[in-house]
């Protein structure tokens, strides 16, 4: 029983959060990763694009809700998510063709490139801020919990409780349809190979009668969707603050990097390795050794290997380590 | 003469703006701001020494503003005696153990080669070590923050006067840079670029969540100035005496002389904030001047070139012999130092040090903007980036609110639409370092000072 009780326990605390926090990370990772694949350079407005969209969504949320309109146990926000997704779709195609489209022709070094997302990064935020406000913003609606930890302990009869809240399922199933279909376009459709060769290798690429207009113009269709969609999960599941979003541009690069930059399914990867390293190492696991061991032995410490202060420090840690035994991430990058 | 006219007519209007700044709103102000933008101008010099001279991103400059500021605390406050007393010794033995498993970890990297078994026993040490570091410390971690935490509740510093950390500052980021050198540098641009925000941001997070160095987020205020303090001032004769004949004009106006006492009370108070700021500006100013002319004199010596020629060409230069790595770690410490001293500059101006207030945006990124509006490569460029963004950053609430209010003049002025943009005047400025931003680079790539190479 005892045993149990430390599985539902790791169950309740560690896994399922993780999880979902992966999920919004992959999400963040898997654009900042084909960004870097198809346009070459480093998209520092990553995380600033995943807040417009939210914004987007949250302001169309509250356009239906003032119509009274609402999706009963679900979030009004997932009807809202396509009307984000067209504002930013058209947002980042605006955008490229105002500023990024410029230093593509003239052939400009990736690093000219990335500054220039630096000021992007001030303008969409500013966009933002100027719009919805910096403060902390929620907007989810609907049923909050599928499991309830008092329903799961009657129902099983264990001392732990486990909760499942609707937009932890929401995320990963959305997570996991957005994903295949990403993969399936990537790799089964005409667009989506034209795509992963531009990627390989530009001149080949080129050689061969692709557009590269058509290539980038989908990349940047696909990084907002993803930014949309990833954004909202995040801000359904926590809360919308824009600084909080600026921040997640961390966590996200580390995911993308450490997946292997330039590599999609990498950087899926890459998402969940960094949500489970963060909460595996700051979790305090003095509850689930006192269920495990017999009582002379039940450590009097939290048992934790850092304070969740360093969550952050934590995935960039192990950023660092990667970059330094294999550069290339943990699975190879540069390859779509 | 006229081959610098360009910069001498860039810095005559910048210094313009600021004296009709002085006129129009306060000289606290126009003074706060010219202190401000010289601080940032020592930043930007460090940041264009490795971008201008070398090429090299680095965008961790929020770390090695905060390891300034984290010297400023450590080498002005005085020493708490009790803290040192309970958790002093377990402390220094941490360090020792450190420094123990550094040098281990050295001596087994000189001394086999690369194989499996060595990498386990590096893993291994520094496991063990970090169980001891814990055992250790946290005993002691918890006896010193207990000690008077609503003051102290930390170790202290030294309690040398504060001028003493610029150097200290400079010594501590470039201790890190070397460090981070050694580790990232083989990177390519934007790796290296992501690697050295991360880290900036594990700097924040250990100076942030370490109480027992400085406090952590519950900050340290008070720190002592190297410049007199307005309330002393206000009490000095000398002082008074100035105060009286700079307004010789307007007190002789006034024949009451309760008035006349009164008036002279009210210009000595507000001329001692100006003084102060004076007293700092002063300092500042000394700062860059000596820091241009050895950044000047670098330029253009044989390592400017060398390094000018590693910049445009890696491989090149590394075939005509000259050390490319060594060179790129050298430069990388030289200008983390520099940002170094601007970290403790700008505590020292505070006079306090509130780590949760050191944010990508403002310490990192905003550099980069002035490093580029103002031209890269150039220090003239890099300085005046540095005065003219800070300018901008500073007065973008109110040229934002003069234009909202022209272009929604229209509008009554309980408009919803018109209120809620004059609530959100405050991020008007990022809007405007972005659009800044994108049109210098996009029709002026190389700065308002382009860089200029003298041909010999």
């Amino acid at each position: 029983m005892d045993f149990i009780n430390a599985i539902v326990l790791l169950l309740n605390y560690l896994f399922v959060p993780a999880l979902s926090y992966g999920s919004q990370l992959a999400l963040g990772a898997i654009f900042v990763s084909l960004i870097y694949g198809i346009l070459r350079f480093a998209y520092f407005t990553a995380g600033d694009l995943m807040s417009f969209g939210t914004m987007f969504t949250i302001l169309f949320t509250w356009y239906f809700q003032s119509f009274g309109i609402n999706l009963g146990f679900l979030p009004t926000a997932l009807l809202a998510i396509p009307f984000g997704i067209i504002v930013t779709v058209l947002y980042v195609l605006v955008k490229d063709k105002l500023v990024f489209s410029y230093y593509r022709t003239k052939k400009s070094p990736p690093v000219m490139l990335a500054m220039v997302s630096i000021g992007t990064m001030f303008v969409t935020q500013a966009i933002v801020r100027i719009i919805i406000g910096p403060s902390d913003r929620r907007f989810f609606d609907g049923e909050k919990f599928i499991l309830k930890a008092n329903e799961f302990k009657e129902m099983t009869g264990l001392n732990e409780g486990l909760t499942i809240k609707s937009t932890q399922v929401i995320t990963l199933l959305v997570t996991i349809i957005v994903v295949s279909i990403l993969f399936w376009f990537l790799n089964k459709t005409k667009t989506g190979k034209s795509m992963r060769a531009y990627s390989d290798n530009e001149d080949l690429a080129l050689l061969s009668g692709i557009d590269p207009k058509k290539v980038v113009m989908i990349t940047w269709v696909i990084a907002a969707i993803l930014a949309t969609i990833g954004g909202a999960l995040y801000g359904l599941d926590k809360s919308f603050k824009p600084f909080t979003y600026f921040n997640n541009m961390l966590p996200i690069f580390a995911a993308a990097i450490v997946g292997g930059i330039g590599n999609p399914f990498g950087a899926f990867l890459g998402g969940y390795v960094i949500a489970f390293s963060e909460i595996l190492i700051t979790y305090a696991y003095k509850k689930f050794f006192v269920y495990l061991l017999p009582e002379s032995l039940e450590p009097n410490s939290l048992l934790q290997l850092l304070s969740t202060d360093y969550k952050f420090a934590v995935s960039f840690s192990i950023l660092v380590i990667v970059l330094l035994f294999r550069p290339s991430g943990i699975f190879k990058g540069k390859i779509l | 003469m006229r081959k610098n006219l360009d910069v001498i007519s860039a810095y005559s209007i910048m210094l313009a703006l600021i004296i009709l700044v002085g006129f129009l709103q306060s000289w606290s102000m126009a003074l706060s701001i010219l202190c401000l933008c010289l601080i940032s101008a020592v930043m930007t010099m460090g940041a264009n020494i490795q971008w201008g001279y070398a090429g090299l991103i680095n965008f961790g400059i929020m770390g090695y503003t905060a390891l300034g500021g984290l010297a400023a605390v450590l080498v002005s406050v005085p020493p708490v005696q009790e803290a040192w007393q309970v958790g002093g010794f377990n402390m220094i033995l941490c360090a020792f153990l450190i420094a123990l498993m550094v040098f281990s970890i050295r001596f087994i990297i000189k001394r086999y080669n690369k194989s499996n078994k060595r990498n386990y026993g590096i893993a291994a040490i520094i496991i063990v070590g970090l169980i001891l570091l814990r055992l250790i410390s946290a005993p002691a971690i918890e006896s010193i923050e207990a000690v008077n935490p609503a003051t102290a509740g930390f170790l202290g510093g030294m309690g040398f006067p504060i001028l003493f950390s610029w150097i200290v500052g400079a010594f501590f980021a470039g201790a890190l840079a070397y460090i981070i050198g050694k580790i990232a540098l083989g990177l390519r641009a934007d790796y290296l670029a992501i690697a050295t925000l991360l880290i900036s941001e594990i700097v924040i997070a250990v100076i942030k969540h370490e109480d027992w160095l400085a406090r952590g987020v519950k900050n340290v205020i008070g720190l002592k100035r190297p410049v007199p303090y307005e309330v002393d001032l206000q009490t000095k004769e000398w002082f008074i005496n100035l105060v009286e004949k700079f307004n010789q004009g307007a007190l002789n106006l006034i024949t009451d002389t309760l008035e006349r006492q009164e008036l002279l009370k009210q210009l000595v108070i507000e001329s001692s904030t100006v003084f102060v700021k004076l007293c700092f500006a002063g300092l500042f100013t000394v700062v860059v001047i000596i820091l241009l002319i050895i950044t000047q004199k670098a330029l253009y010596s044989p390592w400017g070139r060398m390094m000018r020629a590693i910049r445009d060409n890696e491989e090149a230069a590394n075939a005509m012999g000259k050390n490319v790595v060594k060179q790129h770690l050298l430069i990388f410490v030289l200008g983390s130092a520099i940002v170094g001293i601007a970290g403790a500059m700008m505590v020292t101006y505070d006079g306090l040090f509130t780590p949760g207030s050191y944010r990508p945006m403002r310490y990192t990124f905003l550099i980069w903007v002035m490093v580029i509006v103002g031209g890269s490569g150039n220090n003239f460029g890099a300085i005046l980036g540095g005065f003219a963004v800070w300018f901008l950053w500073i007065e973008a609430a109110p040229i934002a609110l003069f234009l909202i209010n022209f272009f929604t003049s229209g509008l009554e002025e309980t408009n919803a639409f018109r209120v809620h943009l004059i609530n959100s005047i405050p991020y008007f400025r990022f809007l405007m370092m972005g659009v800044g931003l994108l049109l210098i680079m996009r029709y002026r790539p190389r700065g308002i000072l382009p860089e200029k190479i003298k041909h010999i």
